[in-house]
């Protein structure tokens, strides 16, 4: 075992694995987060905290993991190479370990521009790549980015992310290549909508042989309604929805839209399952963790092993 | 070249307020090539000045010097039998320039009438195109010719990121991936194997002063010391 938190040893088991994620408040709301925490209890493996999340300004992603811990939950601690530089990152991962973060996913981070502080400076010392491979030194050599020893090295779980979808299509399976490379030991994908390009790109990674080196997860997001559907087709970065998703939505009473998104899901996680080099799911309901349970139930992913 | 674009004129107001003799010094260099600190735009700024002066109950003067560079005391020195005539000077050169004629002259304010954008290229007559953010440490031989530092929003060094939208940046419709560009030029050159291998972290030089003494001038240097 690597870093032995849970999702490691249900993906070592062989089971299919089940991940949700939680944004932290905008606030020091702490009641904000057991709400949002309860109903994902019991129903994933380990559960995504943010790390300032569309570059808003929340709850800071190490904090709001120890209160995940708090409730029972294992956190998957992300940290964006947006907002420190490699001493505070470092810094970070030494202190989330010793409070019992075992899983962690390297992210680029959306760019400021995006957020509610579009003015202030980017740090982008290290990019997500750079990243996975500082965490691993830190695991595997022991020793900081500069080759020094640490104290008690932090032994995390290293995940790291991947978009199949955007351009250039043809180097996107490259670049999980220099990731697997780099030490992630999983990947959580970008929402997939797209199917027919999740698959080439899969075959793809299992063709380079990646998926024997890493646990692909594949991402999946309920869509609420057909505005949700559209607004993420037009105004998301890096988000491929397809015609055939809006049609579906469309084709369906208003009333019934949510419970389509939902089936849309759930039919997408059946594949998931039986996808040669898919090691299992990351449900991004976003802002609509109270669904979780239901999405879980109907896709058939319950009772989560115990390892 | 460096491009500076001018200051809003009521921040320039702000900025002279008080003064009540100005010389409005540009610089016929990278300023002037980008039409923002040349001896034109020197004239352009110190007529605006004069005109809102007119109606001043207590009206400030305004004089006109353009030097060839303002990075440079030899050419600076043009200026040492004028200045004591003023009790501010309105630089329009660049960052480095403004803070050189103020290292020259140290008794007289000298305040900025510019903003130092960028190091760029010329496009077209007058537009321009940030290449270079002087970080210290050139990966332009691994990435064909296009700076990831620059050319990309996150500075990634092992990009493109998830946030490619089609053909362009996540930032902005109108700015092109940088990495999609880095990943195409290389693909045709035949040269995608620099980027296969993944780029450690850089060493970011420009986060501390630099000085940059070519060798055989060392003893110069101390000399003028």
């Amino acid at each position: 075992m690597k870093s032995g938190s849970n999702l490691e040893k249900i993906l070592t088991a062989g089971h299919f694995a089940f991940t949700g994620e939680l944004g932290p408040p905008r606030g020091s709301n702490i009641e904000a987060i057991r709400k949002k925490a309860a109903p994902l209890k019991g129903m994933v493996d380990a559960v995504n905290i943010t790390d300032n999340q569309t570059a808003v300004v929340r709850m800071s992603s190490w904090a709001a993991s120890l209160f995940a811990i708090s409730e029972g939950l294992e956190p998957n601690y992300q940290m964006v190479c947006r907002d420190r530089n490699r001493l505070a990152m470092q810094g970070d991962i030494l202190g989330a370990y010793a409070h019992g973060i075992r899983n962690m996913l390297c992210l680029s981070g959306d760019h400021q521009q995006f957020g509610d502080h579009p003015q202030s400076k980017g740090v982008f010392d290290i990019d997500s790549t750079q990243l996975i491979n500082m965490v691993k030194t830190m695991r595997d050599e022991g020793t900081f980015l500069n080759g020094q020893e640490i104290d008690e090295p932090p032994k995390m779980f290293i995940g790291a992310a991947a978009n199949p979808f955007a351009e250039p299509f043809e180097w996107r399976v490259y670049r999980l290549a220099k990731k697997v490379q780099a030490g992630a030991d999983f990947v959580q994908t970008q929402c997939v909508f797209n199917m027919e390009k999740m698959r080439e790109w899969v075959k793809r990674a299992n063709d380079m042989g990646l998926t024997d080196k890493v646990y692909i997860l594949a991402g999946v997001t309920p869509m609420k309604s057909l505005g949700m559907a559209r607004y993420m087709k037009a105004k998301v970065p890096g988000m491929d929805v397809p015609d055939y998703i809006i049609d579906r939505l469309k084709g369906v009473d208003k009333k019934n839209q949510a419970d389509e998104g939902i089936k849309i899901a759930c039919e997408q996680i059946d594949e998931f399952k039986e996808m040669k080099g898919v090691a299992g799911v990351h449900l991004m309901a976003i802002e609509w963790e109270q669904k979780v349970p239901e999405i879980a139930e109907r896709a058939g992913v319950l009772p989560r092993p115990q390892v | 070249m460096i491009v500076a674009e001018r200051k809003p004129f009521d921040e320039i107001k702000e900025l002279i307020q008080g003064y009540k003799k100005v010389l409005v010094v540009g610089c016929g260099t990278c300023v002037a090539v980008c039409l923002t600190g040349g001896e034109k735009e020197v004239g352009v700024l110190s007529a605006e000045l004069k005109l809102v002066n007119k109606t001043a109950s207590d009206p400030a003067s305004f004089g006109e010097a353009t030097v060839q560079r303002q990075c440079d005391f030899e050419f600076l020195d043009e200026l040492k039998d004028i200045v004591g005539e003023y009790d501010a000077l309105l630089s329009m050169a660049c960052g480095a320039g403004i803070q050189f004629l103020a290292e020259r002259y140290p008794e007289i304010p000298v305040l900025p009438a510019v903003d130092t954008v960028f190091i760029g290229v010329n496009k077209d007559v007058g537009w321009y195109e940030e290449r270079c953010k002087a970080c210290g440490s050139c990966a332009l031989g691994m990435t064909g010719g296009i700076c990831p530092v620059t050319m990309c929003a996150k500075s990634l060094f092992n990009g493109p990121c998830g946030g490619t939208n089609q053909e362009s940046c996540e930032i902005n419709k109108d700015q092109p991936c940088a990495w999609r560009m880095i990943y195409e030029r290389l693909a045709k050159q035949g040269r995608l194997d620099n980027i296969i291998k993944i780029c450690p972290p850089n060493d970011w030089r420009n986060q501390k002063p630099q000085t940059l003494i070519q060798p055989g001038y060392e003893e110069r240097k101390t000399a003028v010391e």
